[in-house]
Formats: C-alpha cells, sequence, structure tokens
C-alpha cells in the first residue's frame, strides 16, 4: 500500500469505527463500511485536513470507495 | 385515570456511574465536588464543580458500556450521559426484548436545561479560528437537547412519543410528569423520562459566575461549598449527569411480573411570574405546585415523609422551605426533608430526574439521604429535620420531588410506595 492508502485507511478507521480489515481499497464508505452522508463530509473535512488538500463538493460527491479517496488525494498533490 | 408506576432506574451522577454506586455513597456521605479538571479554571471566579469521574475512578463511568464510540465523538457528553442512564433504567426494567409492536408502544421524554454548551462554544472557536467549512457536520444534532430522546429511541427502536422539556433547572421533574400524563392519557404504555446536563466548560462556569449564581468562596474547600440551608451558604456548586426513570402503566407492568418500585400520583406546575432567575419572594409559584401535586395525590399536609428539596445552596433555600412549611404545616407535618445538591452539586436540566431517583431509593430502603454541611442553619430552619450530616432511618411511604428554574419555572411531582 501507498504512503497515502495506509493514511487514509488509518483516518477511516478512527472515523467509522470498523475493523482496519475491512478497509480494503475497493470498499464502499456507504455500503460496505456502514457510512451515513454526514460520516462522508467528515471524512472528507479529515482528509483535508491529514493532507493538506481541499476537496471541492462536486469531487467529494464522486468519492465513493476508499480507493477514490486515496486516488483523488495522490492526484491532487501530484 | 391509567396509574404510572416506575419499574426501572438509571444514574450517571458525580457520585456514582450507576444507581447503586451513586446512591451507597449519597448514603455514605460522600461529597462529589473537586476541584475542575475538565479544563484549565485559572482565571475564573469559580474553579470547582461536582463532576462526573473517569473510568479509573472507582466511582467511575464507563461510557464505552452502553454508548458506540462513533456517537460519543459526535455529540456532547450530556447525550452520553442520556443514553447510558436510559439504557441502565431499559435492563433494570427488563424492557430489552420488545416486539416491534410493544416498541410502537414505548416513548422517550428526556430533556436538558442548556444543552450541549462544551461543544457550542467550541465550535465556535473553530469557526472564528478556521472558517466555516471547519464546523462538524454532527456539530447540530450533537449538541440538540431533544438528541437523547433522539438517540436513545433509534438505539432501541421505539416508536412512542419523542419528546423533550427544556425548562432550565425544572427539566428533570416536568420531563417525569409531563412523561406521567403520557402513558395516563393512553399515548403510550412505557415512557423512558429523564434528564442529562454536562455544562462544566468555561463559558457555563463563566455565565452561570456572572448570573452571581455559582458560590466563589470555597475554591479552596471544594467539599464544603454547597451547603443548602446554611447560613454561609452563597451559590451553588455545578454538576453534571442523568437520571432516567422507566415509566410504565400499571396493569401492564403488573401483567408482566416487573418490580414495581413506585407510583407517580402527583404532579404540580406553575410559574413565578415574577423575575428571570430570582425566585419569587414569598415563594407562591413554588407553593402552588405543591399544592397541585397534594390535590392531584390526594394527599393531606401530613401524608408526605419525605421532601426532596430544590435546595441549590443559595439565598433561595429559606423561600422554598418558607413555602413548604405553608403548604405541609411548620414542622412540615413530620417530613423530613434535605438537599442531596449538598452531595452532587445541582445537574441543572439533570436535578429533578436524579433527585426523582433518589426519592425512589429512600422508599425503596426505608431512609432519607442527608444534607450535607449544614453546620449554621439559617432563620426559619428551627424544628425543622433537614437531615443534616447523616442520612437517616425512617418510614417512607409518600415523597415529594421540588425543582424550580430560571424564567420562574416551578414542578413537584409526588411518589409512593405501591404496597
Amino acid at each position: 500500500m501507498s504512503d497515502t492508502a495506509t493514511r487514509v485507511q488509518k483516518i477511516v478507521v478512527e472515523h467509522l469505527g470498523v475493523e482496519s480489515d475491512k478497509v480494503t481499497q475497493e470498499a464502499s464508505f456507504i455500503d460496505d463500511l456502514g457510512a451515513d452522508s454526514l460520516d462522508i463530509v467528515e471524512l472528507v473535512m479529515a482528509f483535508e485536513e491529514e493532507f493538506g488538500v481541499e476537496i471541492p463538493d462536486d469531487a467529494a460527491e464522486k468519492i465513493a470507495t476508499v480507493g477514490d479517496a486515496t486516488k483523488f488525494i495522490e492526484e491532487t498533490q501530484g | 385515570m391509567r396509574r404510572v408506576v416506575v419499574t426501572g432506574l438509571g444514574l450517571v451522577t458525580p457520585l456514582g456511574g450507576d444507581v447503586e454506586t451513586s446512591w451507597k455513597n449519597l448514603i455514605a456521605g460522600e461529597s462529589g465536588a473537586g476541584p475542575i479538571t475538565r479544563f484549565e479554571p485559572e482565571g475564573q471566579k469559580c474553579t470547582i464543580a461536582c463532576e462526573v469521574k473517569g473510568k479509573d475512578h472507582p466511582w467511575g463511568f464507563d461510557p464505552d458500556k452502553r454508548v458506540d464510540g462513533k456517537i460519543q465523538r459526535q455529540v456532547d457528553p450530556f447525550i452520553v450521559y442520556g443514553i447510558d442512564a436510559a439504557g441502565q433504567a431499559l435492563e433494570d426494567a427488563g424492557l430489552l426484548d420488545l416486539s416491534d409492536e410493544e416498541k410502537e408502544r414505548v416513548g422517550c421524554s428526556i430533556g436538558a436545561g442548556i444543552g450541549g454548551l462544551p461543544g457550542i462554544e467550541k465550535e465556535s472557536i473553530n469557526l472564528h479560528e478556521r472558517g466555516p467549512g471547519r464546523v462538524s457536520p454532527h456539530f447540530v444534532h450533537g449538541r440538540l437537547i431533544n438528541l437523547v430522546t433522539g438517540q436513545v429511541q433509534i438505539k432501541y427502536g421505539f416508536m412512542g412519543p419523542n419528546h423533550a422539556v427544556v425548562t432550565a433547572c425544572s427539566t428533570g421533574a416536568h420531563s417525569i410528569g409531563d412523561a406521567a400524563r403520557m402513558i395516563a392519557m393512553d399515548d403510550a404504555d412505557i415512557m423512558v423520562a429523564g434528564g442529562a446536563e454536562s455544562t462544566i466548560n468555561p463559558l457555563g462556569i463563566a455565565g452561570f459566575a456572572q448570573a452571581r449564581a455559582l458560590n466563589t468562596s470555597f475554591n479552596d474547600r471544594p467539599t464544603e461549598a454547597s451547603r443548602p440551608y446554611d447560613k454561609d451558604r452563597e451559590g451553588f456548586v455545578m454538576g453534571e449527569g442523568a437520571g432516567v426513570v422507566i415509566l410504565e402503566e400499571y396493569e401492564h407492568a403488573k401483567a408482566r411480573g416487573a418490580k414495581i418500585y413506585a407510583e407517580v400520583t402527583g404532579y404540580g406546575l406553575s410559574g413565578d411570574a415574577y423575575h428571570v432567575t430570582a425566585p419569587h419572594p414569598e415563594g407562591k409559584g413554588a407553593e402552588l405546585a405543591m399544592r397541585m401535586a397534594l390535590k392531584k395525590a390526594g394527599l393531606g399536609p401530613g401524608d408526605i415523609d419525605y421532601v426532596n428539596a430544590h435546595g441549590t445552596s443559595t439565598m433561595a433555600d429559606t423561600i422554598e422551605l418558607a413555602a413548604v412549611k405553608r403548604v405541609l404545616g411548620e414542622g412540615l407535618g413530620g417530613a423530613s426533608m434535605s438537599s442531596t445538591k449538598s452531595a452532587i452539586g445541582h445537574l441543572l436540566g439533570g436535578a429533578g430526574a436524579v433527585e426523582a431517583v433518589f426519592c425512589i431509593l429512600a422508599m425503596r430502603d426505608q431512609i432519607v439521604p442527608p444534607t450535607l454541611n449544614l453546620h449554621n442553619p439559617d432563620e426559619g430552619t428551627e424544628g425543622i429535620d433537614l437531615v443534616p450530616h447523616k442520612a437517616k432511618k425512617r418510614e417512607v411511604k409518600a415523597v415529594l420531588n421540588n425543582s424550580f428554574g430560571f424564567g420562574g419555572t416551578n414542578a413537584s411531582i409526588i411518589m409512593q410506595k405501591v404496597d
């Protein structure tokens, strides 16, 4: 796992209170990890904080899986 | 009218994270007061409070027992205390295995006086320092007063009345009284009722100190600060926690063989129509509430055995006492009267509910809890049994619980032992 992917996984585990082995790159926040729309807002804020990036609302809406988040952050950070 | 009984109890107090620990310490004459540890109180006029202790303390509260970790992070402490106390009460009443149909007849009425002030303070600072985009998406529903009720109904699947009272320091008593009426009026068969509060934060302490409601001279002697009826009293000590009771329609409780602690027989409500913070100097509103409760219970002045006073350790203590004398008689008709705020401080919106639980336990164990620190009783207390210093064994068959709040709001509840 890339450094970004590891840090994303850690944030998801902390915020959603799920086991880390469930937080795969393919895992869907809502369908697999039990998140609701507010949890996703909170996660996006935590990613912004951790990685010093800005995730606009329209981009946040497209983030459905852990992998989507990792990819967006890696691309934004260049 | 349908009869309403109490079949379960739950407490989170500065004296314990559960009912029996809180009660045992209360009867032993322990004080829950100490220096504020929740934040650095330097610069505050009052630096002491009755805090709920952490899980490493022998009287401590362990939030992990009944409240999901994710919820703990999202909500203010009063909601955590309320969810836990409700869970304790439901477990005590044996109501964890209800059918979906039965759950439609279970409601909640758990209020708070102020609600999530610590979270409001924190997020306000966050907003000003870091901007609106950093405000938590859980900010609003994690601070709202009706979210103890909301969380409890979601957790247990209850679909009956979803109610939350906000009447300052009368909240706990109104919550129980209103809920009892919902059962009497056939809106529900079971109500999870009570109050919760946690405002030991810089803004809460400063606000009450500026309103001249808190003690400020006992910072070096925290356990002596709450001293209802004592000449040297000079303001309340802030407490926190939650009290919840399970109210149930009498026949419903009997049919399932539930343990019945007491019956709620009287409820009186009134307003002072006088001042925003000071009570009516003649205690007229308090008197009206007590008289209404007695009338509803069909009791006379000599029928009350124990009065759990509002008694906050302010000048208002003797105003309440004079009103109780007018209602029950000069010697209170043989009743003992104490203020348990001397031990746990003032739980504001949680006070009336926690004190209702203490009243019920007084009837269960036939013992009345003490008024601590009553060394120099004020004028007007002569000939009254204020249960100074030590708990007292006595017959307790009927109790009167008073709660009064800012805005001139008054509530009195009468409960009786069921034979």
